[in-house]
């Protein structure tokens, strides 16, 4: 590991101030992803601010009846807040679905949006990566891809993004309040993630300097359902090979709203806009809900290895929105 | 032979060494800091194949705290090594990851660091790590593993196989699978003059002076290995690898102490693993079952430094009455890391292949699997003709079947759905050789009532201190409670390694024949014991040589029942239920654990674990424990392991066999015949994942 500063601000001014718009420098919080990335060579940053103290720690409700969590809110904290449980079920369950207890209870909200994918061939810096070291090129499209894109990948990147919180963030459509030297503005999940194309190496939107400050959830969607469900090789603590985070509206057997979310299928937490307008007005049906997943899916590009995840996001799909339709 | 007396073997004696552990007051090889102690951390190539041009030694050393920075072109040399031992003694790059420097420092950051930043120049050449059955490289070693012949042949299986009425012929594989201990190695090495210390955890102390002997060239009375706890073995530290090699090298080269510790991510590259295998099993049966021939052919890898040829159709030879047999081994030597022993080497991938074609065969047949099994019992072994010492097989899957509610079974796959999964139940036989090797132990006693036995066992997490006390406590008859055992240090008297399941038999032999010995001393003495104490040995070779001959084996019965999610494909053991026949057992608690945790390595085999070869880079892909997955305890759910009890007079002076390997035999089959009954698919590659089963 290279050496490195350390600064611990108290406040998310001092943070910025600390970071200015310097690439040298990344912020840190409960480390869970960027240590092990630092100690890979993955990462060297020169200086570390940690923003465990300054980012904002609480859920809060907002005026408008949604709720405001902090950045720095650990996730095992978001998804055991009564608030949530209450009004955000879906998230609970994506969040209690990542990882491990031990590490929920050390990662940021602002963290898990920001963690780095774990593709292999970009966590071993004894081989080329195109997200990791531009233009050296991407060795997982002919060797190992199994879990990897099937969805809005480039000839430079198949990388998938791991969280399974931002998948149901994405399908929540929250708004990530964004600070930085250029001011405080607003993004709209699942627009704080970008796809690949030929700059794979930028994962977000985020300028340099700029810090996730809060997450605002809008207000829950009065008579939508809602649920997350991850299919996995290992029963805990692995990574989603497809996720889906779905909210359901049915109204007299017909759909009148639904926000659908895939996760580990893209670069990004993959909104399922194709399926979401199939969706509207259509009855509840599996055969619908089949024919709104291949909508969907027909934007699927796999590759040779990991061609069963279209029939597994399907099935998946599928089955949580029967699921939602049948909870009526 | 002796029979001990039986107050305390056969008792479930909590761990001896258990309040040490959980406090951690147990001193494991990583624990101990000499004075003056370095910190090596090893550089690994980046090709898999070529030649090191240069090593950028001098930059590395102007960098802070860092001591000694060693490549073939400045390292000590070693008088005789094997290639994949003679580490830093050539040019040569066998393997992608294979040691090609190390650089010595003050702290473990400033090594880390300098190691990073290190720059090895190379010349690379095209690689091959591709395992094929079809390889033109194929090769017949001389042997395979422990000893056996390479290839073997009965009857005509061939013109058997033609005129069988009921033929299954059936291609299976295992892909490469690495040992994780809980502990990865670590080795502190110390000269002092002439004599070396070496800090390692290992399966073997002897072994391991023995070999730090021979391949430094001096006596092994030189040699010091000192290894009181080791954090699971499973077959990863049966043997010396070369980081203790270069540890040693390094701390000879800067003339203090030095620590590596191996990563977690080393590991797949350096210290050994389950070579992958392809086996095509041919089963040749009458209309009701009864086998005529079983062929089973295996194809594996190894690498360009050294042979391991895993012995995966050696089960198929003794398991079932076929009067035409045939069984070979084919290797080929790749540019791939060097496999070595997993948990029940042979029998663990040979078992998945040949109880999954037994699985088809009672398909094939009709007949229910248990019952075929039953059918093709053999009255003394295939393949010597010897009688069994003792074979219960059929014990165990009767007791297994009727404590999983085999019964009334409905063979049709793919028609049980409990909500959305898919529900079914498979079974498959294990087997493990009961094998005994040479030991020696020493038994005192002490004035003040206690007694000490030593050997240079290990205990490796199966309880092997625990048990030896039980044992001596018996033949000396006193309490274990007024036994110290020690061992883990080959300053003790010489003892087999930790492995083949032999330990319990070998040590228990010695530790028997020792305090019997000591008894005879202390009756001689009149029962007092003199103020120095009283001291007797035994070294059981000639006893084990001269063992009758028979035919020794364990035996056991795997029952699962798994759900299959319709959607998703994913696979989850809902029950595991395994019974053996292992002779005495010694301590219900170890042993109930050395069983389960067989098992649940055997689930984790079956469901999860692969090692991905990057065929573009030549290294294990997936090297750390977020993508080589093994079964988390969510994945086990009801585990449970019963025995017979086994009443053998042929086995030693305990009546015991070995039981450390045969919980994962068998363990994989009968998942995937249970993946089979759910499903109706049948997964011959394992491991069983999504992408085998989703439609």
């Amino acid at each position: 590991m290279r050496p490195f500063a350390y600064h611990r601000p108290s406040t998310v001014a001092e943070a910025l101030e600390a970071t200015g718009t310097s690439t040298d420098v990344m912020y840190l919080g409960g480390g869970t992803n960027l240590i092990d990335l630092m100690r890979l060579g993955v990462v060297s940053p020169g200086t570390l601010v940690d923003v465990t103290r300054a980012a904002p720690a609480t859920v809060e409700e907002t005026p408008g009846g949604g709720l405001r969590v902090g950045a720095g809110v650990r996730n095992g904290d978001l998804a055991a807040h009564p608030l949530v449980r209450r009004g955000y079920p879906m998230l609970a369950e994506a969040v209690l679905a990542g990882a491990s207890g031990q590490l929920r209870n050390m990662a940021t909200v602002g963290g898990n949006l920001l963690q780095r994918t774990r593709c292999a061939y970009f966590q071993d810096v004894s081989k080329p990566c195109n997200k990791r070291s531009p233009g050296t090129g991407c060795p997982a499209r002919a060797g190992d891809h199994r879990n990897l894109a099937i969805l809005g990948h480039s000839d430079s990147c198949v990388a998938t993004h791991p969280s399974d919180m931002a998948v149901a963030l994405a399908a929540l459509g929250a708004q990530v309040h964004v600070e930085g030297p250029g001011g405080a503005h607003v993004v709209p999940m699942p627009g704080l993630h970008r796809l690949p194309g030929d700059e794979p190496d930028r994962d977000t939107v985020l300028a340099p300097g700029e810090l996730i400050t809060a997450v605002e959830l809008p207000p829950p969607r009065p008579g939508g359902r809602s649920r997350f469900r991850k299919a996995r090789d290992r029963a805990s603590f692995s990574f989603a090979v497809v996720s889906v985070a779905a909210v359901l509206e049915v109204d007299g057997g017909v759909v009148r709203d639904c926000r659908i979310a895939l996760g580990a299928v893209a670069h990004v937490p993959w909104r399922a806009e194709a399926a979401e307008t199939a969706l509207r007005g259509a009855p509840a049906t599996e055969e619908e809900f089949g024919r709104a997943a291949d909508a969907e899916l027909a934007a699927a590009r796999p590759l040779p290895l990991n061609r069963f995840k279209v029939a597994l996001a399907r099935n998946l799909l599928v089955r949580v929105l029967a699921d939602l339709a049948e909870a009526r | 032979m002796t029979v001990t007396g039986s107050r305390h073997v056969g008792s479930a004696l909590d761990r001896v060494d258990a309040v040490e552990k959980v406090t951690g007051r147990a001193r494991y090889a990583y624990d101990n800091a000499p004075a003056g102690l370095v910190h090596a951390v090893p550089v690994q190539a980046t090709i898999a194949r070529g030649e090191i041009l240069e090593v950028d030694v001098d930059a590395i050393l102007k960098r802070p705290g860092v001591v000694a920075a060693i490549w073939h072109g400045n390292a000590p040399r070693l008088p005789s090594a094997d290639e994949e031992l003679a580490v830093l003694q050539s040019r040569r790059v066998a393997y992608r990851g294979q040691y090609v420097a190390v650089v010595v420092a003050e702290t473990l950051e400033d090594a880390r660091n300098a190691a990073r930043l290190l720059r090895v120049e190379y010349a690379a050449e095209e690689h091959d790590v591709e395992l094929r059955a079809d390889h033109p490289r194929m090769y017949r070693p001389e042997r395979v593993n422990a000893g056996y012949a390479t290839d073997t042949e009965d009857g005509d299986p061939d013109a058997a196989l033609a005129s069988a009425p009921v033929v299954v012929d059936a291609v299976y594989s295992t892909p490469a699978e690495h040992n994780n201990p809980m502990e990865p190695h670590a080795t502190i090495a110390e000269w002092d003059g002439d004599g070396l210390t070496v800090h390692e955890p290992t399966q073997g102390a002897s072994s391991l002076r023995a070999s730090l002997g021979s391949l430094f060239g001096m006596p092994p009375a030189h040699v010091r290995v000192v290894s009181p706890y080791v954090g699971g073995g499973f077959g990863a530290k049966l043997k010396i690898l070369p980081h203790v090699v270069i540890a040693a090298l390094a701390a000879k080269q800067v003339g203090r102490p030095v620590k590596l510790a191996v990563t977690r991510r080393q590991m797949f590259a350096v210290t050994g693993y389950r070579t992958p295998t392809i086996q095509r099993v041919r089963l040749g049966a009458e209309a009701g079952g009864r086998l005529v021939a079983i062929t089973h052919d295996v194809y594996e890898q190894t690498s360009i430094v050294a042979e391991f040829a895993e012995q995966a159709a050696v089960p198929s030879r003794m398991m079932y009455a076929a009067p035409h047999r045939r069984t070979t081994h084919r290797l080929v030597r790749l540019d791939v890391p060097t496999p070595s022993y997993m948990r029940g080497p042979g029998e663990t991938p040979g078992m998945f292949a040949l109880e999954s074609a037994m699985d088809e065969l009672a398909i094939a047949c009709g007949v229910d699997p248990v019952e075929l099994r039953v059918r093709n019992e053999p009255e003394t072994d295939p393949e010597s003709g010897l009688p069994f010492s003792s074979r219960n097989l059929v014990a165990c899957l009767r007791e297994g079947a009727r404590r999983f509610g085999w019964a009334g079974r409905d063979p049709e796959p793919g028609v049980r759905r409990g909500g959305r999964l898919l529900v079914g139940t498979g079974v498959a036989a294990s087997t493990y050789p009961a094998y005994r090797a040479p030991s020696s132990a020493s038994a005192r006693a002490e004035p003040d009532g206690r007694f000490t036995v030593r050997l240079a066992a290990a205990d490796i997490g199966t309880g092997a201190r625990t048990i030896l006390a039980q044992i001596a406590a018996d033949t000396l008859r006193t309490s274990p409670g007024l036994v110290v055992v020690e061992l883990g240090d080959s300053a003790l008297p010489s003892a087999v390694v930790a492995g083949g399941s032999m330990g319990s038999a070998s040590w228990g032999t010695a530790v028997v024949r020792a305090c019997e010995a000591l008894r005879d001393r202390l009756e001689a003495a009149g029962g007092a014991v003199p103020p120095g104490g009283l001291e007797a040995t035994a070294d059981t070779t000639q006893e084990v040589r001269a063992q009758e001959p028979f035919a020794r084996h364990a035996f056991g019965a795997q029952f699962a029942e798994v759900g299959v999610d319709a959607d998703t494909g994913e696979t989850r053991v809902l029950r595991l239920l395994g019974v053996f026949a292992a002779g005495r057992i010694l301590n219900p608690t170890t042993a109930r654990s050395q069983f389960i945790g067989g098992m649940t390595m055997g689930l984790s085999m079956a469901l999860l674990e692969e090692s991905i070869m990057d065929r573009e880079f030549g290294d294990y892909l997936n090297h750390d424990l977020a993508q080589y997955h093994i079964a988390g305890c969510a994945d086990v759910r009801d585990v449970q392991a019963f025995w017979v009890e086994e009443d053998d007079s042929h086995l030693n002076p305990m009546g015991s066999k070995g039981i450390g390997e045969i919980g994962i035999v068998g363990t994989a089959a009968a998942i995937a015949n249970a993946v089979h009954h759910a499903t109706g698919v049948r997964i011959r590659d394992l491991p069983i994942r999504m992408d085998k089963l989703v439609r």
